[in-house]
């Protein structure tokens, strides 16, 4: 196990550097200056020269590359360009809307597609298998923006049960702050939902197929003990796999979700920041969220590990 | 399931009433406005962005003088001024008792740190050209200010109305971006970045203290977002509304009023006077006769917007109608053309920045060019990068883009301003203009200056941006024009 964990922590060390190198460059290359667009069309020369130099954009750019990166280990993601606030607040306060909705967008999603999954697999080719085949099919084809603008012209426009959007913050409540992720969070989920679900579906069928559930059949279990107490575990693998990446998803890809809702999160933070050219937000969100992905992917490495006891052996 | 349906209808129910029950028992004091931006600070002396004033002009911070709801300039932190006859000398009496919101006192002290800030070393205010003429600013006594200028100009007055030049103090004015200590009739009360800034009311405002007890600006930036706030009642007003399409809906529904003001936004077809073609006045003068002004507006701006014959807003009283000059006439561009020496058309650069007056009425322009024979190359920018190549790099052949500033046919006077129109005779206009003090004077200057720029096709004139919004019924005081880009509260009350 050790040795594993210690290859896996390496190349988590590399990806995170290679990461810092990638995103800097590419947003150093970026067009547009964000001093002349905060100053805008009137300004003259040498306003734009003061504020460049009091952004400290006129350093050169492998110092400047130092100084982002010797900040990001130090916890210290500098100072927004445009908000004049440290970005480390910024992300704070964004982290607690993103994060509690990508949390109850793959609960949800989970919640829905274990069972779901299940039962289309014990099922295989019952009226409830082909039904669920069906609408998860359309769960997937269905664009999550359009399902949630319908979402919001049914339950706040018409019924008025929820707001249109925003995000009240968690001083107004929990069940405030919950009430206001509830229809994003359902938009979010039914297409991670319906993924997962055939996901499970297809991982179990393959399971199912195996020797040694037929072993197992043969020693006199019935289908649904096999299935319970040894084909659903070795079918969890490809599944966790495609939670994690779904967690990483929902995280940072969000954004589109966070428009229709305008809800204040990390996707719209960095959405904001590219077209008001505030990069030191946009280098530290994007930093962050590839790492949020790297350790997720890591994590789901370790579950493997747990889960299938062979990899812990074989990769050592 | 059962159990489901009824913990939907519970929390439903629950909603309901805990929305209802606030309404019952008062009149209501707040309100929400949507901003279709977040303005990025809340210092309005520190950069350009539009959205800083619309959250804190009027509301937070006040000038010497303030533009009122139909673009005059009224008496602001100032009562009243005197002007010396040669045109040099401002003094003005400030109101007295005016305080900052942090308790301290306002008076000449602050006006003359304010004003020495705009132009001081380092900084970093946007419209520093603006206040380039103030050569001294005076204390006189703690409620007297005599500003000196180095030569005449008219506008100074109208200038210091302006956000970048409200009054702030010297102990907080490296603050006001996240902390804005302002003389104003609101206060800041808090800002969840990103979603939504709260304003109180100043309980110790000098003035009439505003009807209003709270303001919420929420951003709103998706159309269909914006669409869904006001159905849903999530806001109650909401200027510059991103999507004109939907304004004959709320037209329709009594809970809503439709406002279509006027703004200071000249939407022009830029052109690069330097570049040529371009720099064959036919060439220009046929682009003028191949555009279709009311098709542009109909197909781009839903009907909204006054057609402009030259690079001034129609609301004012010195405008001249010049649309005829330049009719849609698409055989005399032709014409014209053939003239210049392209009877076969051209290929240019069409280099459009984000607002959907530009995309989409580029594309409308794009097919009326095409059908003179010009073809254009559309490419859509970002702000910043438009910034960059357009208005730095002076790299497009033509763009679109809507003037927003008030009264600012001057930038016609700078030959190095990015459509690069440079004419001795245009700029002697606007130097008499400025050492004009005489309003009959003005005016007649301010003609002379719209017929020379139409005369000399320097851009294709498009129209005036209109300010569209959609407000509730019930709300009373809200600013319909926009001299400038500001959501003043400060008159705005429910009518019960």
């Amino acid at each position: 196990m050790l040795p594993f964990l210690i290859k896996r922590l390496v190349s988590l060390c590399l990806s995170l550097v290679a990461a810092s190198l990638v995103i800097f460059f590419v947003i150093e290359v970026v067009p547009g200056d964000p001093a002349s667009f905060m100053l805008g069309m009137n300004a003259e020369p040498d306003t734009v020269a003061a504020l460049r130099d009091s952004l400290g954009l006129n350093a050169s750019i492998p110092l400047r590359y130092w100084q982002w990166v010797s900040g990001l280990l130090q916890g210290e993601f500098g100072t927004s360009y445009t908000y004049k606030v440290p970005v480390r607040e910024l992300i704070a306060d964004r982290i607690w809307v993103s994060l509690p909705l990508a949390a109850l967008a793959l609960l949800l999603s989970t919640l829905i597609a274990f069972p779901v999954g299940v039962i289309a697999a014990a099922r295989r080719n019952s009226p409830a298998d082909v039904s669920i085949m069906g609408v998860t099919q359309l769960g997937i084809a269905v664009p999550n923006f359009w399902f949630a603008m319908l979402l919001v012209m049914f339950f706040a426009i018409t019924l008025r049960w929820f707001s249109a959007g925003g995000f009240p913050g968690w001083d107004a409540g929990l069940f405030a702050g919950l009430k206001a992720l509830t229809l994003p969070a359902v938009a979010l989920a039914l297409p991670q939902a319906s993924i997962l679900a055939r996901v499970m579906r297809s991982s179990l069928l393959d399971t199912l197929g195996e020797d040694f559930v037929r072993t197992a059949r043969a020693k006199g279990l019935s289908q649904r003990q096999a299935l319970w107490r040894h084909a659903l575990r070795n079918a969890l693998i490809p599944v966790l796999t495609i939670i994690g990446l779904q967690f990483s998803f929902l995280l940072a890809g969000a954004i589109i979700i966070e428009n229709v809702f305008f809800l204040p999160g990390l996707g719209r933070l960095v959405f904001q920041g590219i077209t008001q050219r505030d990069l030191i937000v946009v280098k530290s969100v994007i930093f962050l969220l590839v790492f949020a992905v790297i350790l997720v992917t890591f994590i789901v490495d370790m579950t493997y590990a747990i889960v299938d006891p062979r990899l812990r052996r074989a990769r050592a | 399931m059962t159990s489901i349906v009824k913990a939907l209808a519970f929390a439903g129910a629950l909603a309901v009433t805990s929305a209802l029950t606030p309404a019952a028992f008062a009149a209501k004091t707040d309100i929400n406005v949507g901003l279709p931006l977040e303005p990025p600070n809340l210092d309005p002396t520190s950069g350009a962005a539009g959205a800083i004033d619309s959250v804190t002009y009027s509301n937070i911070f006040e000038g010497l003088t303030r533009f009122g709801p139909d673009g005059g300039i009224n008496p602001g932190l100032a009562q009243s001024w005197t002007i010396s006859d040669d045109g040099l000398v401002y003094t003005f009496k400030l109101h007295e008792g005016v305080k900052f919101s942090d308790g301290t006192d306002m008076n000449a002290d602050d006006v003359k740190f304010s004003l020495d800030r705009i132009g001081a070393e380092g900084s970093t205010n946007a419209q520093k050209a603006l206040y380039a003429d103030i050569a001294s600013v005076e204390v006189v006594d703690p409620l007297t200010v005599k500003v000196t200028l180095t030569k005449p100009n008219g506008n100074i007055l109208f200038n210091l109305a302006w956000g970048d030049a409200v009054i702030v103090a010297p102990e907080s004015a490296d603050n006001n971006a996240t902390n804005p200590v302002g003389t104003g009739a609101f206060v800041l009360k808090n800002w969840a970045k990103g979603d939504q800034i709260e304003l109180a009311r100043n309980e110790n405002y000098w003035g009439e203290p505003a009807k209003l007890d709270k303001v919420v600006f929420k951003v709103i930036a998706d159309p269909n977002a914006a669409f869904a706030a006001v159905m849903a009642g999530d806001v109650d007003s909401y200027m510059a509304f991103p999507a004109p399409e939907n304004l004959p809906q709320f037209d329709a529904d009594p809970r809503f009023r439709v406002v279509a003001g006027s703004t200071e936004g000249e939407t022009i077809l830029s052109t690069n006077n330097k570049m040529p073609p371009f720099d064959n006045i036919k060439v220009r003068e046929a682009l003028a006769h191949a555009i279709d002004r009311k098709a542009i507006i109909d197909g781009a701006m839903f009907g909204y917007g006054t057609p402009i014959g030259t690079h001034f807003a129609p609301h004012h009283p010195s405008y001249v109608d010049l649309t005829a000059q330049s009719n849609f006439d698409p055989e005399k561009a032709k014409a014209l053309l053939a003239e210049a020496g392209f009877p076969d058309g051209f290929k240019t650069t069409l280099k459009l920045p984000p607002p959907s007056y530009a995309r989409r009425g580029g594309e409308i322009i794009a097919s009326q060019l095409r059908n003179v024979g010009i073809e254009t190359e559309i490419s859509n920018l970002e702000w910043a990068q438009w910034l960059e190549q357009v208005f730095k790099g002076k790299d497009f052949g033509l763009t679109i883009v809507s003037h927003t500033e008030p009264l600012d046919i001057g930038i016609y006077a700078r030959p190095d301003y990015y459509f690069q129109y440079d004419s001795a005779e245009f700029q002697k206009i606007m130097e008499d203009l400025n050492n004009a003090t005489d309003p009959q004077e003005r005016n007649r200057l301010l003609q002379v200056a719209q017929k020379k720029i139409a005369d000399d096709y320097v851009n294709g004139y498009l129209f005036q941006l209109a300010n569209t919004g959609v407000v509730n019924a019930k709300l009373m005081g809200v600013w319909e024009n926009a001299p400038t880009q500001a959501a003043d509260m400060t008159g705005v009350y429910w009518a019960d």
